[in-house]
């Protein structure tokens, strides 16, 4: 089976605000990725299911400019993502099973630590409504390292839609939380797919990933083996996943 | 997008904070050297070697590991719930976020220093007074040279397994000219020697500084990817 380019969801039919042409990636021996593509419009949500070491981070890595490719392109809103170009940061928020927090600090200073870092003009006030849209702010004075792991993705939430990025990456966000938690985050999410942000969420738990999503690839070995609309209920899903990946 | 110096300060403002926080990394150096100055107060026969000769080297072997206590806190806080990222994710450039832990670093170390220094006259019965402008300006150059370099190395370490082994082993060639010179001074200092003896050591200093400055504000840029 060949990874097929994303096709445009004729629903929605935006211009694209993220095109991924030929990701190729290695560490030394290891092919973490082999020629990824796809294309999603504004609003759209990409979800890619893969077990462990299919490179699903190093794909979310490269898209947000931590990790450097050595094949293909990223093209973000028309721009083309380059190493070192800090312009296309303000445009991406990342999400993943690390808060990027800092413990000692409270939420209130991580929130007006990264608001500095962006260069963001009301700092407080910023902080503030993002406290607020997670539900925190009557913890916001207390340190970080006093919440629950709930908690503390609620903030890293927070912590990454700031400086109201378009495409928000997600790696593995629902990892370690128990349901009380899950559920608040599906609600976050879902309300980032009404205010129409791109999505790429990657993850091993398909009921969440296709709750989410509007646009699926399965990922194995560093190929997307299946990618396009969102077809099917989670049956469908589920077999097609283990059928993908069957021996990987 | 925020200017390299507002990113820089902010970072080191985040670091200070932190670090006046839990104060541990500043308790343990402050510990290490009142241990390190009574040791070698009590381990010295002072009839043998005059206390001008052997001081200085003292309290340079005792500023430079005690701030390497220090230096190896500046990227280990980041390795705490991956903070690194969030840093690289944002629009601050690679320069501010060096510039930034230097900064931090520099006013560490120079509060270990501080607090150092009386310990040092204390123990070794010597008078600073006389000489405390120039000494703390000979401090000031080594302590940038100093931090400047463990700075880039701390970066560098951080990712390695026994980061806090690897430091003092990628630092300490690099300091060989920095400590050397640094000492020079000193000794001349208490030896109430005239200034044309260390002119050289000084311009060896202030060349280090400038060069080390340039060249880890360049490397520092690469030292992070991947």
């Amino acid at each position: 089976m060949t990874a097929n380019p994303v096709e445009a969801n004729p629903n929605t039919a935006p211009a694209p605000a993220l095109v991924v042409r030929g990701l190729t990636r290695s560490f030394g021996r290891v092919r973490a990725l082999r020629g990824v593509d796809f294309t999603l419009a504004s609003g759209e949500a990409l979800a890619v299911f893969g077990p462990n070491g299919a490179g699903k981070t190093t794909l979310l890595r490269i898209l947000a400019g931590l990790l450097g490719a050595e094949k293909g392109e990223v093209i973000v809103a028309g721009e083309m993502l380059a190493r070192g170009d800090v312009r296309h940061r303000r445009r991406i928020g990342m999400i993943s099973h690390h808060s990027l927090l800092y413990d000692g600090l409270s939420a209130r200073e991580n929130l007006e630590f990264y608001a500095r870092l962006y260069g963001l003009a009301d700092r407080r006030g910023t902080a503030q409504r993002a406290l607020v849209s997670v539900g925190l702010e009557e913890r916001a004075g207390s340190p970080v390292v006093t919440y629950s792991r709930g908690m503390v993705q609620r903030l890293a939430i927070a912590r990454a839609l700031l400086h109201d990025p378009e495409i928000v990456l997600l790696d593995e966000p629902f990892t370690g939380l128990d349901q009380q938690a899950a559920a608040t985050l599906r609600s976050l999410l879902g309300r980032l797919r009404e205010e129409r942000r791109t999505l790429v969420l990657v993850t091993h738990n398909l009921d969440e990933g296709l709750e989410l999503a509007t646009h699926v690839a399965i990922q194995v070995a560093g190929r997307f083996v299946e990618c396009g609309l969102r077809s099917g209920d989670t049956a469908s899903y589920r077999a097609r996943y283990a059928q993908a990946t069957a021996g990987a | 997008m925020p200017s390299t110096f507002a990113a820089a300060w902010a970072i080191a403002a985040k670091d200070l904070l932190l670090e006046f926080r839990s104060r541990t990394a500043f308790l343990s150096s402050l510990v290490f050297t009142a241990l390190v100055l009574a040791i070698f107060n009590f381990a010295r026969d002072p009839t043998a070697v005059s206390t001008t000769d052997i001081a200085p080297g003292i309290l340079w072997v005792t500023f430079t590991f005690a701030g390497l206590l220090g230096l190896n806190r500046a990227f280990a806080l980041e390795r705490e719930n991956h903070a690194l990222d969030g840093l690289l994710l944002s629009p601050a450039s690679r320069t501010a976020l060096y510039l930034g832990k230097v900064v931090a670093n520099l006013v560490f170390v120079a509060a270990i220093e501080a607090v150092a220094l009386p310990l040092f006259a204390l123990f070794f019965n010597m008078p600073l007074l006389p000489v405390l402008v120039p000494l703390a300006g000979v401090i000031a150059l080594a302590t940038v040279g100093f931090v400047v370099v463990g700075t880039l190395m701390s970066a560098i370490a951080v990712n390695t397994r026994f980061a806090e082994l690897m430091l003092p082993v990628l630092m300490l060639p690099f300091l060989m000219p920095p400590i050397t010179g640094a000492v020079q001074v000193t000794s001349r200092l208490f030896g109430g020697r005239p200034f044309s003896e260390v002119s050289a050591w000084l311009k060896l200093l202030v060349a280090y500084d400038i060069v080390f400055i340039v060249l880890c504000v360049l490397i520092f840029e690469h030292i992070l990817d991947e």
